[in-house]
C-alpha cells in the first residue's frame, strides 16, 4: 500500500518536472523557431538575450525528467528509451546544436549565418522530436516482459508527425508571446502579430489532437465521453476556451504579459488533458504507474532529498529569473 | 559502414565515445570553475586590476567550455536507457535516485547561478555575484561527487540485494554512496580535473609569457598554474597509487591487465615498462621489465607473490591490450607533469619564472596532456572493468537494449560527424579566445558598450562591429 503511495507521489513529482520543463523551455525553443523571422542583426540578439542567461537551467528539467524516470520509475524509461530511439536521439543531436549557437555565434564573423542556422534548425528537430514523443507515447508502446517489443520505426505514425507539429506551433506561440514580453520597438509589434497566426495554429491543432487521441484506445474514449468522467473531463475543454480568449484578447490588447501567461496556460491545460488520459498508466497501454516504480527503499531515498532541493531550486530559479526581469535593453548587452 | 557488427558492440563504441568527448569538458570545467572562484575572490579581497581581468578572460572560455559540458550530458542522461535498458531496468533501483542527486543537487545549481555569474554582475552586485561564482564552483564538485559515486559502485558493487526480477535493490544507502572504491575514485578524479585546468591555464600563460614577458595576467596565471602543479601532481601521484591498491584489492583482474600479468608470479612479480601484450599467446612480447618492482609497488614487498590473468576464467577477462597502453599513457604524462611543476619551482626559486622561454614552450606543449592523462586513465579503468557494467554481476552482454543493430549505427555515425563538427568548432573558437591577450576589463567594458551585444562577448571582436553598420 506505501508502495503504491510513494509511487504515485512520484509519478506527481515527475510529471510536475516534465510540465515545468514544457513550461520553461518551451518559450526557449520557440525563440530559436522564431529566429530567422528577423535578418537585422540587432534585433536578432535582443532575441538570443532574452533567453541567454536562463536556457541552462531550462534544459535541466529535461535532464530531471529523464534521470528522474531511470532513478524512481527504471522499467518505464527502461521500455520508453529504446522505443523512441530515433526521435530521442535526434532530439539530443537537435539540443547540441542549439545550445552551442548561444555561445558560438559570437565567436565568429564567417561562420555566424552557420550557427543562427543551427539556432533554428536545432530548436526545430527538438520541438517536433518532443511532439513526435509525445503522440508515440499516447498511440502506446509494445512491452512484453519487461522489455520494449515493437519495431525501430512504430513511433512514426501519422498520429505522432500530428503531434509533432502541434507542439512545434506551440512551442513557436510560446516564444511569440514571451519576446512580445520582453522586447521593445518593431521586433516587439511584430513578434506580436505573428503570435496571431501561431495562436490559431496552434488551438486547430491541440483541436485535432483531442479529437483523434480518444479514438486511438478504447480506454481514452471511456475516460473522455462516459459518464460521470465526461461531465469533469468536460471542464478542461472549456477552460481551454477561456485562455485562448484571453491570449487573443491580450495580444488585441498589445498587453505585455497576458498573452504569455495565457499562451502558457493552454500548454498547462493540454498537459492535464494528456495526464487525465495516461492515468493509472505511466507508458499505455499496459505499464501502470505501481508496476514501473523501484522498490520502497529507492523511492523514500530519493524522495527525502527531493523534498527538501525542490522548493530550494524553484526558489533559486525564480531569483535568477527576477534578476533578468523586464525588457531585454539591447545596450546593456549582458556582460 | 558499419553492416556485420553486432548491436552490443556497436553500442559500447557509442557510449564510448560520447562519454569520452563527455568527460573532458567537465574535466576542464571544474577545475575552470574553481579558478574563477578563486581569481574573483581575489579580485575582491586585494583589488588588484589583474585578477578582475583574467576572470573576465576565462570566464569567457568557461561559457564555451561549459556549454559544450551541458550538451554532452543531456546526451548521456538519454544514451543509458537507449542503448543499455536492460542495465537501466536492473540497475536503476540503486544507482538512479544517485543520478538524481546528482540533477538535483549539481545541475540546477550550476545552471540556476551560471547566468548570474556570467552576466549578472551589474546586477546584483559584487556580493552576490561572488556567492553565485562559489555555488557553480560547488555545483561541479557536487556533480563529480554524485557519477563518481554511481560509476564506483558499478565497479565496486556494495549495499544492495537482488529481488526476485534480477534487480538490484537498495539496502543500504551509506555502503552505496560510500563503495569501496568511491571515495579514491573521487579524489583521483577531482585532482585529476584540476591539474587539467592547470596546465591549460599553464599554457596559455606561457604562451602570452612568450610574447611578453611584461604582462601582467600571463605571468599572474603562469604563476598560479605552475604552483598548482608542483603542489598537486605530488598528491596525484599518490592518490592514484592508493586507488591502484583498492582496485587490487576489490578488481584484481582489471591491476592484471594494467600491469601486464598474463601469467602468475609466486616469488615477486616484474614490473614491465614496455611490451606489446599478445592476446594470442597470452604473453607480453618483447617486455622490458625490472624484477620484482611491481610486488614491490602493489604489495610492498619483493618477494610477494601476485597472481596473473591465469587464474581468472577467460571470460571475464578485460582486453588487455587497451588497458596495458591507456594505463602507461597516464602514469607517463603524470610524470611528465610533475617534471613541468619541478621545473617551474626551480625556475621560481633563481627568480627566473618569466624569463624562463624554454619552460613557457613546454608549458605551451603540454596544455592538453591533462585533457589526454584523463581519457587515458578512463579509458583504464571502464575497458578494466568488462565484461561487466556491475563488476562480477552483470555482464555487459546482458545489459543491452532490444534495438536493431542499423538503428544504433546510424545514430553511431550521426553522432561521430555532430560531435566532431560541433565540439571541433567549439575547440577551435576556445583557442582562438586563448590567443588573444588578457586585455583591461575598463577597455573592455567600453568596447562591450560600443557593441552592446554578446552573452559574454570576447574582447577584441571587431566582427560584432562590423556586422551592425549604421548601429551606434
Amino acid at each position: 500500500m506505501l508502495g503504491f503511495e510513494l509511487s504515485f507521489i512520484w509519478a506527481g513529482i515527475i510529471a510536475g518536472a516534465v510540465l515545468i520543463y514544457v513550461i520553461l523551455d518551451g518559450f526557449d525553443l520557440g525563440v530559436g523557431l522564431l529566429f530567422p523571422m528577423t535578418k537585422d542583426e540587432g534585433e536578432r540578439n535582443v532575441m538570443m538575450n532574452s533567453v541567454a542567461p536562463i536556457w541552462d537551467g531550462n534544459e535541466t528539467w529535461l535532464v530531471l525528467g529523464g534521470g528522474g524516470l531511470f532513478a524512481v520509475f527504471p522499467l518505464a524509461y527502461a521500455v520508453v528509451m529504446p522505443a523512441l530511439y530515433m526521435p530521442i536521439i535526434l532530439m539530443l543531436l537537435g539540443l547540441i546544436f542549439r545550445g552551442v549557437a548561444f555561445e558560438y555565434r559570437w565567436r565568429t564573423k564567417r561562420w555566424k549565418p552557420l550557427w543562427d542556422m543551427a539556432f533554428f534548425g536545432g530548436s526545430l528537430v527538438a520541438s517536433f522530436c518532443q511532439g513526435i514523443a509525445l503522440g508515440a507515447l499516447v498511440q502506446g508502446i509494445e512491452i512484453e516482459g519487461r522489455a520494449y517489443a515493437g519495431g525501430w520505426w512504430d513511433w512514426l505514425t501519422p498520429f505522432s508527425i500530428l503531434t509533432g507539429v502541434a507542439v512545434t506551433a506551440g512551442y513557436a506561440l510560446l516564444g511569440a508571446t514571451w519576446l512580445n514580453m520582453k522586447l521593445e520597438g518593431r521586433i516587439q509589434g511584430h513578434m506580436r502579430s505573428l503570435a496571431w497566426p501561431l495562436a490559431v495554429a496552434t488551438l486547430v491543432f491541440m483541436a485535432l489532437v483531442s479529437l483523434w487521441t480518444p479514438f486511438k484506445d478504447g480506454v481514452y474514449f471511456e475516460r473522455w465521453f462516459a459518464w460521470p468522467t465526461a461531465l469533469f473531463s468536460g471542464v478542461v475543454p472549456l477552460l481551454v476556451a477561456l485562455a485562448a480568449f484571453g491570449m487573443l484578447r491580450g495580444l488585441q490588447r498589445k498587453a505585455d504579459i497576458q498573452p504569455f501567461l495565457c499562451a502558457q496556460a493552454l500548454f498547462v491545460l493540454g498537459f492535464i488533458g494528456i495526464g487525465i488520459s495516461f492515468y493509472p498508466h505511466i507508458v499505455p497501454p499496459s505499464l501502470t504507474i505501481a508496476e514501473a516504480a523501484a522498490p520502497d527503499e529507492s523511492l523514500m531515498f530519493a524522495l527525502v532529498g527531493t523534498l527538501v532541493l525542490l522548493p530550494l531550486i524553484l526558489s533559486y530559479t525564480a531569483y535568477a529569473y527576477w534578476v533578468f526581469r523586464g525588457k531585454i535593453d539591447p545596450e546593456e548587452g549582458y556582460h | 559502414m558499419l553492416d556485420g557488427y553486432t548491436a552490443e558492440i556497436l553500442a559500447r563504441v557509442q557510449f564510448a565515445f560520447t562519454i569520452s568527448f563527455h568527460i573532458i569538458f567537465p574535466a576542464f570545467s571544474i577545475g575552470l570553475a574553481s579558478f574563477l572562484a578563486v581569481l574573483n575572490a581575489l579580485w575582491l579581497w586585494k583589488r588588484e586590476e589583474t585578477y578582475l581581468n583574467l576572470f573576465n578572460y576565462w570566464k569567457k572560455i568557461f561559457a564555451v567550455a561549459f556549454g559544450m559540458g551541458v550538451v554532452s550530458g543531456i546526451v548521456m542522461s538519454y544514451q543509458i536507457g537507449t542503448n543499455w535498458s536492460v542495465f537501466s531496468d536492473k540497475a536503476g533501483p540503486v544507482v538512479g535516485p544517485l543520478m538524481a542527486y546528482e540533477v538535483l543537487s549539481a545541475f540546477f545549481l550550476e545552471a540556476g547561478f551560471l547566468g548570474i555569474m556570467l552576466f549578472g554582475r551589474k546586477r546584483v552586485g559584487d556580493g552576490l555575484h561572488m556567492f553565485a561564482t562559489a555555488l557553480v564552483a560547488l555545483g561541479t564538485l557536487a556533480s563529480a561527487t554524485w557519477i563518481l559515486s554511481v560509476n564506483s559502485w558499478m565497479q565496486t558493487p556494495a549495499g544492495f540485494g537482488i529481488n526476485d526480477l534480477g534487480q538490484f535493490v537498495p539496502e543500504d544507502w551509506w555502503a552505496i554512496v560510500f563503495n569501496p572504491s568511491f571515495p579514491y575514485r573521487l579524489v583521483h578524479m577531482v585532482l585529476a580535473a584540476y591539474l587539467t585546468t592547470a596546465l591549460v591555464v599553464g599554457a596559455v600563460g606561457g604562451m602570452h609569457l612568450l610574447r611578453d614577458q611584461a604582462n601582467a595576467a600571463a605571468r599572474k596565471m603562469f604563476s598560479m598554474a605552475m604552483w598548482m602543479l608542483v603542489l598537486v601532481t605530488p598528491l596525484q601521484i599518490f592518490a592514484g597509487d592508493m586507488h591502484g591498491l583498492n582496485t587490487l584489492e576489490h578488481q584484481p583482474a582489471k591491476v592484471m591487465a594494467m600491469e601486464g600479468h598474463y601469467d602468475s608470479h609466486p616469488d615477486g612479480a616484474p614490473l614491465i615498462l614496455f611490451g606489446i601484450p599478445n592476446a594470442e599467446e597470452k604473453r607480453i612480447d618483447y617486455a622490458i621489465e625490472i624484477p620484482k618492482l611491481s610486488s614491490l609497488i602493489l604489495k610492498h614487498d619483493l618477494n610477494a607473490p601476485l597472481d596473473g590473468l591465469d587464474t581468472i576464467p577467460d571470460e571475464d577477462e578485460p582486453p588487455v591490450a587497451i588497458v596495458f597502453w591507456s594505463f602507461r599513457i597516464m602514469i607517463a604524462l603524470g610524470f611528465a607533469m610533475l617534471g613541468l611543476g619541478l621545473w617551474a619551482a626551480l625556475a621560481r626559486l633563481r627568480g627566473r619564472l618569466y624569463d624562463a622561454p624554454l619552460l613557457h614552450r613546454l608549458a605551451l606543449l603540454m596544455g592538453p596532456t591533462g585533457f589526454v592523462a584523463v581519457l587515458a586513465g578512463w579509458i583504464t579503468t571502464e575497458v578494466g572493468r568488462q565484461p561487466f557494467t556491475v563488476y562480477g554481476l552483470l555482464r555487459t552482454s546482458d545489459s543491452l537494449a532490444p534495438v536493431a543493430a542499423p538503428a544504433v549505427a546510424a545514430s553511431l555515425i550521426a553522432f561521430i560527424v555532430v560531435y566532431f563538427f560541433v565540439f571541433g568548432a567549439g575547440t577551435w573558437y576556445i583557442v582562438a579566445m586563448m590567443r588573444k591577450p588578457v586585455l583591461d576589463h575598463v577597455l573592455e567594458d567600453e568596447r562591450d558598450e560600443v557593441q552592446g551585444d554578446g552573452p559574454t562577448l570576447a574582447v577584441g571582436e571587431e566582427v560584432a562591429v562590423k556586422d551592425k553598420p549604421g548601429k551606434n
